[in-house]
C-alpha cells in the first residue's frame, strides 16, 4: 500500500488476526458470568432496589420528604441531574468528536463510552421527572394539542429548551450507538451456536451482510451523525447551563456558564469512562484491546480538562472582582469561606489539584493510580455542581431569608438508586453486547498489519 | 430467474483489493463485495457514485427547523399568546435553542431511516446464504458476469492467483 494509514501499534497489545478479534471480544458473552460480575451486579441491584423504595415513598408522601426550604428550593435533584448529564457527555466526545479528529484510540473505548452516555442520560432524566411530584404527567412538558385551551408550553423558558435538548440527545445517542452495533450484531450472529441467541442477534442485525453498497452509505451516515452529535453535545450542556445562567441569581448569571459547563461535563464524563473502562477491562478480560496506552491518552484528556476547569474557577472569581457587584463578590466570598467552605476547597483539590499527578509518566502508566484519580474527579465534579447550586441559593439577597440545606436520607437513597440503575444497566451491557466495536478493531488490526508490511 | 455467480473468499483485504482491481480492469461490471469492516479504497475501485444521503440529511434538517420555527411562532404568537415577563409574542431569539435541537433530531433520524430504507435493512431480513461469514473475518467477492461473456476457467484462474477460494453458485437474480 502506497499510503498506509497512520496508526499507533501500541493500541493493541499483541498481534492478532481478524477471526480471533471476534472470538476474543465475544468470549465474555458465551461464558457464564464471573463471580466478580455477579458480585457487582448484586451490589448494583441492591442499590437500585433501595432507590426504587425511596422513590416509591416520596411519590406517595410527596417531595416534602426532601430537605428543601423556601430559600433553597432547588438543590439535590438538580445537582444530580447536571452531574449525570455531564457524565454522559464523555461518551459523545469519544465516539463523535474523536471520530471526526480521526483518533484511532477511540476504537476500543468508544462503545462502552456510548453506553455510559445512554445510561447516564436515563439516570439524569429521572431526577427532574421525580421532581415533578406527579411523574405520570411528564408528557405535559411536550407541546401536544390538549383540552386546556390548548395551552402551549413556554418556548421562551430554558427549562423547556432542556426538555428538547435531553430528549433529542437521548434519541440521537441511542441511534448512534445502535448504528455502531449493527455490523457487530452480524458478526455475533455468524458465530453464536445457540439457536435462540442467533435468532435474537439476527433480528438486531437487520440482515446486515456487509456489502460494499451498504458499507459505503454506512460510512457516510456515521460521519453525518458524528458531525451532528458533536454540535448536539455542545448545545445540550450549554442549554443545561442556561437553566442557571438565564436567571438573575448571583453566581449563576454569567456568560462563562455554557463553556464552563461543557468542559466540566466532558471532564467529569471522561473520569467516569476511565474508571468504568478499567473495571470492564478487568471484568471482561479485555487487556489485549484496552492497553496502558489507552489509559495514558484518556488521562491526558483529563489533565487538559482539569487545567481548563481550573482556569474557569479563577475566571469566575475574576469576573466577580471585576464586576465590583456587591452580591457577586459576596457569593464567591461565601463559597470560599462561608459555612460550606469545605466543599469548595474539596472541589478545588479534587478537580484541579489531584489531576496534576497525571503530569508524571509513572502515574499515567499505572491503571490503579488513574482509577483512583478518576474516582476523585467524579466526586469532585459532583461537589462542584452542588457548590454552584447551593452556594448561590442558601444566602439570599435578604439575610432574613438565609437558610441551610442538608439532604434527607430519602434524597441520598435516590442518588444511591441512580447509581444502582446505572451500574445494573452497564453490567448487563457488558454481559450481552460486545463492549468493544468488533468491526473497528478489525480495521485497526488490518491497518497495523499493513503498516508493518510497508 | 436464476443467475450463475462466482463467489470467491479471501482472507486478507490486500488480496481482495488486488483481485477487484484486476477484475475491473477486465471490464466486468457485476461485482459485489462483502466484508467485515469498512474499506474506503473500494468505493473508487468499484466506480460507485458517492452517497446522496448528505443532501437528504441537510434538507430534512432544514424542513424540521422550518416547521419548528413556524410551530413556535404559531403557538406563542397566534394560537394562545401568553405574556411572559413582557417579552414580545414573537421572541425569535428565544426560539433558537429548540429550533436547533429539532434540526439535529430531524436530520439525524431521517438520515438513519433513509439509510435503512435504501439498503432495505429491517428486523427479520434474511441474509444471503453463503456470504454470512463475511460479517466475521472473510472478504467475499461476488462476480455476476453476463452469460458467455468470459471464460469461466479463466476467471477462476485469475482469482486463484489472488489466493481466493472460488465456487460457482445459482442465485435468485
Amino acid at each position: 500500500m502506497s499510503n498506509a494509514p497512520r496508526v499507533d501499534p501500541k493500541l493493541l497489545s499483541d498481534s492478532m488476526s481478524m477471526g480471533s478479534v471476534t472470538a476474543q471480544i465475544c468470549q465474555g458473552l458465551d461464558r457464564p458470568s464471573s463471580a466478580l460480575w455477579w458480585g457487582a451486579f448484586l451490589a448494583a441491584a441492591t442499590a437500585l432496589g433501595i432507590g426504587v423504595a425511596a422513590v416509591a415513598y416520596q411519590l406517595r408522601v410527596g417531595i416534602g420528604t426532601w430537605g428543601l426550604n423556601n430559600t433553597v428550593g432547588w438543590a439535590f435533584d438538580i445537582t444530580n441531574f447536571v452531574f449525570w448529564i455531564g457524565i454522559g457527555h464523555a461518551g459523545t466526545f469519544i465516539s463523535a468528536i474523536l471520530f471526526l479528529f480521526r483518533q484511532r484510540w477511540r476504537t476500543s473505548v468508544g462503545r462502552s463510552a456510548e453506553a455510559v452516555t445512554i445510561f447516564a442520560v436515563i439516570c439524569a432524566a429521572l431526577f427532574p421527572i421525580i421532581h415533578l411530584g406527579r411523574p405520570w404527567l411528564t408528557f405535559w412538558m411536550f407541546p401536544y394539542p390538549n383540552f386546556r385551551g390548548p395551552l402551549w408550553i413556554n418556548f421562551r423558558s430554558p427549562l423547556v429548551w432542556d426538555v428538547f435538548a435531553i430528549a433529542t440527545y437521548f434519541t440521537i445517542s441511542v441511534l448512534f450507538w445502535y448504528l455502531g452495533l449493527l455490523p457487530d450484531f452480524a458478526s455475533i450472529r455468524e458465530r453464536t451456536r445457540s439457536r435462540l441467541r442467533r435468532k435474537i442477534y439476527g433480528l438486531l442485525s437487520l440482515g446486515w451482510t456487509g456489502s460494499q453498497q451498504t458499507w459505503m452509505r454506512y460510512e457516510t451516515v456515521y460521519l453525518l451523525i458524528a458531525g451532528l452529535a458533536t454540535a448536539l453535545v455542545i448545545s445540550v450542556h450549554s442549554i443545561v447551563s442556561w437553566d442557571f445562567a438565564a436567571s438573575i441569581i448571583p453566581g449563576w448569571h454569567s456568560t462563562v456558564f455554557p463553556p464552563y459547563f461543557v468542559i466540566g461535563a466532558i471532564f467529569s464524563g471522561m473520569a467516569m469512562v476511565l474508571a468504568l473502562t478499567a473495571l470492564a477491562r478487568r471484568m471482561m478480560h479485555l487487556e489485549a484491546f484496552i492497553t496502558v496506552r489507552h489509559f495514558d491518552l484518556m488521562s491526558k484528556v483529563l489533565l487538559f480538562g482539569s487545567l481548563v476547569i481550573g482556569l474557569t474557577y479563577v475566571s469566575e472569581i475574576f469576573f466577580a472582582l471585576y464586576s465590583g457587584d456587591e452580591f457577586e463578590l459576596f457569593v464567591y466570598a461565601n463559597r470560599i469561606s462561608g459555612t460550606t467552605w469545605g466543599l469548595y476547597h474539596a472541589m478545588i483539590i479534587l478537580n484541579v489539584g489531584l489531576p496534576q499527578l497525571i503530569w508524571f509518566r509513572r502515574i499515567r502508566a499505572s491503571i490503579p493510580a488513574l482509577f483512583f484519580i478518576a474516582v476523585g474527579i467524579s466526586v469532585g465534579m459532583w461537589i462542584e455542581r452542588f457548590v454552584i447550586v447551593m452556594g448561590s441559593l442558601h444566602r439570599d439577597y435578604l439575610p432574613a431569608n438565609w437558610a441551610d440545606y442538608t439532604p434527607t436520607w430519602i434524597e441520598l437513597a435516590t442518588l444511591l438508586g441512580s447509581f444502582g440503575l446505572f451500574f445494573v444497566l452497564y453490567l448487563l451491557f457488558c454481559r450481552f453486547l460486545p463492549v468493544i466495536s468488533i468491526s473497528e478493531v478489525k480495521q485497526l488490526v488490518a491497518d497495523i498489519a499493513r503498516r508493518e508490511e510497508t | 430467474m436464476k443467475e450463475r455467480v462466482l463467489i470467491s473468499t479471501f482472507n486478507s483485504p490486500d488480496y481482495l483489493l488486488a483481485a477487484v482491481r484486476e477484475v475491473r480492469d477486465r471490464g466486468i461490471d457485476g461485482v459485489e463485495v462483502y466484508r467485515p469492516f469498512a474499506l474506503p479504497e473500494l468505493t473508487g475501485l468499484l466506480g460507485m457514485r458517492p452517497s446522496r444521503l448528505p443532501w437528504f440529511c441537510l434538507s430534512l434538517g432544514l424542513v424540521g427547523a422550518g416547521l419548528k420555527v413556524w410551530f413556535e411562532f404559531w403557538t406563542t404568537a397566534v394560537d394562545w399568546p401568553v405574556n411572559v415577563g413582557g417579552k414580545p409574542w414573537n421572541s425569535l431569539l428565544a426560539f433558537v435553542p429548540v429550533t436547533f435541537e429539532v434540526l439535529v433530531l430531524f436530520a439525524a433520524v431521517s438520515t438513519i431511516l433513509g439509510f435503512l430504507l435504501t439498503r432495505r435493512l429491517f428486523p427479520g431480513k434474511k441474509t444471503i446464504e453463503g456470504i454470512g461469514s463475511s460479517a466475521d473475518d472473510q472478504f467475499i467477492l461476488v462476480l455476476r458476469p453476463r452469460p458467455n461473456e468470459f471464460d469461466e476457467g479463466d476467471l477462476e484462474r485469475l482469482l486463484q492467483g489472488h489466493q481466493a477460494v472460488s465456487n460457482w453458485k445459482e442465485w435468485e437474480a
